[in-house]
């Protein structure tokens, strides 16, 4: 538990003195909330049944965005070889690179949530609570297959091209399951939401375990 | 060699009698006449094309992954590119059925979408190996790459029986409806056949890369020296 312990404050004192990672995802996650409503308003849609999806568009570009960073960084000034001389086992590294890049997508959703929230004039009660539940846990699979991923596409000659690229296909899954629970909150129906949190923790725990086991092979030189 | 020769025979011996069997021998369809014919290849098309690439693909990178034998890399390789191929095709079959039926091109129904899912991540995986110029680094993260491409093939069809869907329910599985016997035969001819062709390709394939590879490593030796 030390180790992992030990990585996720190292990135949460980077992210401290750097504010890149999460003020560029929140940025981006605002911005493309502010496009979307440029593209519809005029449309008199239903917020609600345009809103999900508005919503996980924003929340899945801007973790591609702080994705990108968290492994580059570590690339970049080669912090990747302490890292991997620390130790500590690969799938330990794993999970501690997990845990930082979840907070910070999370900590950037929890600002954005209320915005969307505002600009789509919704009320705050219970639906906040559910909707920022769903986040958490879409999250969690975006960040479980992310981190790998971004250690796959830093190691290419094209970063931050190739993340989407491989993050995208993948992420299909949490996607779907994220904004069918979502719009079922926001239209207060609840009979089928069960099966779409149990994929949604499914996919977290199957791509934890596969890349848990997988991780050294990413990373090994 | 013998063995390609032995599957070229054989696909050609089985493609004849389908073809047959799909356009003079299957009764023609009550409500979807002639159209549905395309079913016969689509179906096998899915089945062994798109999902038979898919485990083949977990299997060579698993193998790699391993083994660390740059066989089972070549291996994964031919089969993500046999998907694309085979997806590619599929996707086609369904799209010039679905004009006439549903009278549109493409319906973002889940079981199709998913389909071009999968032929993104096969698309990907292809990508990923072309920006990868280091041998030994390309197939270890591909591997990965591949091994997490197609652990998402799954949890992917899971979530199409909970999407509601277009996509006409299979009618062989286990609670299906059940078709006429004739059809049934044209099926599995056609399976026969597909298969077939599918196991010709890929092995033919598989000799390419290798001799692509020894091409590869013999113009690296020759401009070493130079």
């Amino acid at each position: 538990m030390k180790p992992l312990g030990a990585i996720i404050f190292k990135d949460i004192v980077i992210e401290m003195r750097s504010k890149e990672s999460i003020s560029s995802m929140l940025m981006f996650g605002i911005l493309v909330l502010i496009i979307f409503m440029f593209a519809f308003e005029s449309s008199g849609l239903d917020k609600t049944v345009i809103g999900p999806g508005e919503l996980w568009v924003a929340f899945s570009f801007a973790a591609i965005l702080g994705l990108n960073r968290s492994l580059a960084m570590e690339i970049d000034n080669d912090c990747l070889q302490g890292l991997l001389l620390a130790p500590l086992g690969r799938g330990d590294l794993y999970l501690g690179k997990v845990a930082s890049n979840f907070a910070f997508m999370t900590i950037a959703e929890f600002i954005v949530l209320p915005v969307f929230f505002i600009l789509n004039n919704l009320s705050f009660d219970q639906r906040f609570l559910g909707i920022a539940g769903i986040s958490m846990l879409g999250t969690l699979g975006i960040a479980a297959v992310g981190t790998i991923l971004s250690t796959i596409s830093a190691n290419t000659r094209m970063k931050e091209v190739m993340l989407p690229i491989l993050q995208i296909p993948l992420s299909v899954p949490v996607v779907i399951a994220a904004v069918e629970a979502t719009s079922q909150i926001l239209n207060n129906e609840k009979p089928e939401i069960s099966a779409w949190l149990t994929i949604l923790a499914g996919f977290s725990i199957v791509y934890l375990t596969v890349s848990y086991l997988v991780f050294e092979f990413a990373v090994e030189e | 060699m013998k063995t390609t020769r032995v599957l070229a025979i054989l696909s050609i011996i089985t493609m004849i009698p389908a073809l047959y069997m799909i356009f003079l021998f299957a009764p023609t369809e009550a409500t979807q006449g002639n159209t549905q014919r395309i079913f016969y290849i689509h179906v096998p098309l899915a089945v062994v094309g798109a999902y038979g690439s898919a485990i083949l693909l977990f299997i060579g990178c698993l193998g790699f992954l391993i083994t660390r034998d740059l066989k089972w890399d070549r291996f994964a390789a031919c089969s993500a590119e046999m998907g694309v191929v085979f997806t590619a095709a599929q996707l086609l079959t369904a799209m010039m059925w679905a004009k006439p039926i549903w009278g549109t091109w493409y319906v973002f129904d889940s079981r199709g979408t998913l389909q071009i899912v999968l032929l993104l991540i096969y698309i990907a995986y292809f990508m990923l190996r072309s920006y990868l110029p280091d041998r030994e680094k390309r197939a270890k993260l591909c591997a990965v790459f591949g091994l997490l491409g197609m652990v998402d093939v799954p949890i992917n069809y899971l979530s199409i029986y909970l999407f509601r869907t277009q996509h006409p329910q299979p009618v062989i599985s286990p609670g299906g409806g059940g078709v006429d016997p004739d059809m049934e035969k044209t099926l599995l001819m056609s399976f026969i056949a597909i298969a077939l062709l599918y196991a010709y390709v890929f092995v033919r394939r598989l000799r390419i890369a290798k001799i692509e590879e020894e091409v590869d490593y013999l113009t690296q030796v020759s401009l070493a020296h130079d």
